[in-house]
């Protein structure tokens, strides 16, 4: 076991020795080092966390056009330590009728609900925090708790366009949960196992390529527990100033924002390691841990990148719409394409990769097309209904 | 003491506590709170138990579903969160009694049990909890019936509710 191979546990066992070197008790020792561990992570995401604000804002500057921060430091990369020493200096408010404790207390859940996400992720094939036999669905267990703090800062705040937000953006998040959950059950089925590392280690081949409508539902639903554009009804400038984080000023909007920004990141590595591969590429990943660590960020950077472009090329979607588009058309859908999924794996149990592979794709595309076939004719009706007269068909006969 | 059995004993204090604050407090959307931290404190002590499952469907149903529904209940019902009226009715000593009593009931039947004082076998490496539940569920010679029996009662409480909800009246004319 040498530092290159196994870093981790390598480090670990030395600070233990140190540590019981000076007459430390050897559990006392091993819960420190834990502890040391933890803060380390949490210390490299933040850190990371700030050089993210400065990727978003680059993005979003190149879809609209512009060139970004570009004034303090080398490609404006000193811009976001600007924006945090703005943010802390700042007046700290609390408005009037505010419940204080739980007004305080809601950006620190929302950033808990975000770095508490990182205990199950895979780095590489020996660095993870927790190897959880049930990874997969902590994923919606801490969905759960972002849900809460953004529906405590939305009725603490004592402020009504605050509240209609938490609301919005609560039964955004309850009902994108659903098709989340069951697109969460598709690598289960594939892989055999809700353990993050069992997935990463079953995916020979992406799962993207035998699910790509379980990957894009995913993305989907995704991007609206984040609640991004087009999902963002909690925030709608144009209609509820800023939604649920209204009346937070200086760092404790900024821990809201930040963990929106990480949130995006981690998520971007979820769908990385569900359907891409995680730290896996073809083999590199045991040349050396680290190089496996730097696999899964740049896997994760094009996942959040796909979820920046939808961001900022999509149009905000009224309410109504986007219950309508969950209940009536994505949550049959993800049921449907579970069952189909169950069903294929059960049937091509014992046969062979390549035709398990192509079943599996055309079971998808099949699924995919008969889908959108139902919605088409449904808006068709829909249509003719609401205009009294047959539409006629434009570039389809 | 042993480290495992201080922290059961802040976690039960932490869950006793907040279960407390959730009769006691008279602002709604607290008592909500506090029960929010009431399941998360059962949460990791299923998590000390070893049963990481549990724990995660707890946070997932309790906390992310039936927790925030009550908010949702208790902002959509009431316009004053606060509650003036007495928290206790004139029935309150006879309340405390069956609990004293309850609680004296099984102290005195668990006095002599021999479970008390063991402490549990390790588990064995590689033992798959989930599969064996999975397997338990669906496998006809275990609890296959009692599952679905729920599952149908489940689905015919989805169907109740939209049928209350459902007016037929108003279905249509509002497009």
């Amino acid at each position: 076991m040498n530092f290159w191979n196994d870093p981790l546990k390598v480090a670990a066992a030395w600070l233990e020795g140190i540590f019981t070197g000076w007459g430390m008790d050897a559990v006392l020792a091993h819960v420190l080092v834990v502890f040391l561990g933890v803060l380390l992570l949490i210390t490299i995401l933040m850190v990371l966390d700030i050089f993210l604000v400065w990727i978003e804002r680059k993005v979003v500057s190149r879809f609209q056009d512009r060139i970004g921060p570009n004034r303090v430091g080398p490609f404006g990369l000193i811009q976001p330590f600007a924006d945090i020493i703005k943010l802390i200096i700042k007046e700290d408010t609390t408005p009037d009728g505010a419940d204080k404790v739980v007004y305080n207390l809601a950006p620190v859940l929302s950033m808990m609900s975000v770095l508490i996400l990182w205990a199950v992720v895979p780095l590489a094939p020996v660095m993870l925090g927790v190897d959880l036999n049930v990874g997969v669905l902590f994923l919606i267990a801490a969905g759960a708790i972002g849900t809460l703090s953004i529906i405590m800062a939305g009725w603490s705040s004592n402020n009504k366009f605050a509240l209609i937000g938490g609301f919005r953006q609560v039964a955004v998040m309850v009902a994108f949960e659903i098709p989340m959950l069951t697109m969460l059950m598709i690598p289960t089925i594939f892989a055999g196992s809700m353990n993050m590392n069992a997935i990463i280690q079953s995916q020979n081949i992406w799962y993207f390529i035998i699910s790509p409508l379980g990957a894009l539902i995913f993305l989907i639903a995704a991007i609206a527990e984040l609640g991004r554009a087009p999902f963002d009804l909690a925030e709608g400038e144009s209609e509820l100033v800023a939604g649920f984080n209204i009346e937070y000023s200086g760092m404790k909007f900024g821990m809201f924002y930040a963990g929106e920004l990480l949130h995006a990141f981690t998520f971007g590595g979820f769908w990385a390691i569900l359907f891409f591969g995680g730290y896996r590429f073809f083999g590199l990943e045991q040349v050396s841990p680290f190089l496996a660590i730097l696999i899964l960020i740049i896997k994760a950077m094009v996942g959040y990148w796909v979820i920046m472009w939808v961001k900022y090329t999509m149009m905000r979607i009224r309410i109504d719409q986007m219950l309508g588009f969950n209940w009536k058309f994505l949550t049959p859908l993800s049921f449907a394409l579970l069952l189909v999924t169950a069903l294929m794996n059960a049937l091509l149990a014992g046969a062979d990769s390549w035709l398990y592979i192509t079943g599996m794709f055309l079971a998808n595309v099949v699924t995919a097309w008969i889908a959108l076939e139902i919605a088409r004719s449904v808006a068709r009706k829909e249509r003719e209904r609401m205009e009294g007269k047959k539409v006629v068909e434009v570039g389809h006969s | 003491m042993t480290a495992e059995q201080i922290i059961f004993l802040i976690v039960a204090l932490f869950t006793l506590g907040s279960a407390l604050m959730v009769v006691t407090t008279r602002n709604l959307v607290h008592a909500a709170l506090w029960l929010v931290s009431t399941l998360f404190g059962v949460a990791v002590i299923y998590t000390l138990l070893n049963a990481g499952f549990l724990a995660v469907v707890q946070v997932v149903v309790y906390i992310g579903a039936i927790a925030i529904l009550f908010i949702f209940a208790v902002m959509l019902t009431r316009k004053d969160l606060r509650d003036n009226t007495p928290q206790t009715n004139k029935n309150w000593w006879a309340g405390a009694l069956v609990a004293v009593m309850t609680f004296a009931g099984l102290a005195f039947m668990l006095q002599g049990w021999s479970g008390l004082s063991k402490t549990a076998a390790a588990i064995p490496s590689g033992f798959d909890a989930i599969g064996l539940l999975g397997d338990q569920l669906t496998s006809p010679n275990a609890y296959v019936l009692p599952f679905e029996v729920a599952s149908v009662l489940l689905l015919a409480a989805l169907v109740g509710a939209v049928y209350i909800a459902f007016n037929p009246r108003s279905g249509d004319s509002k497009k």
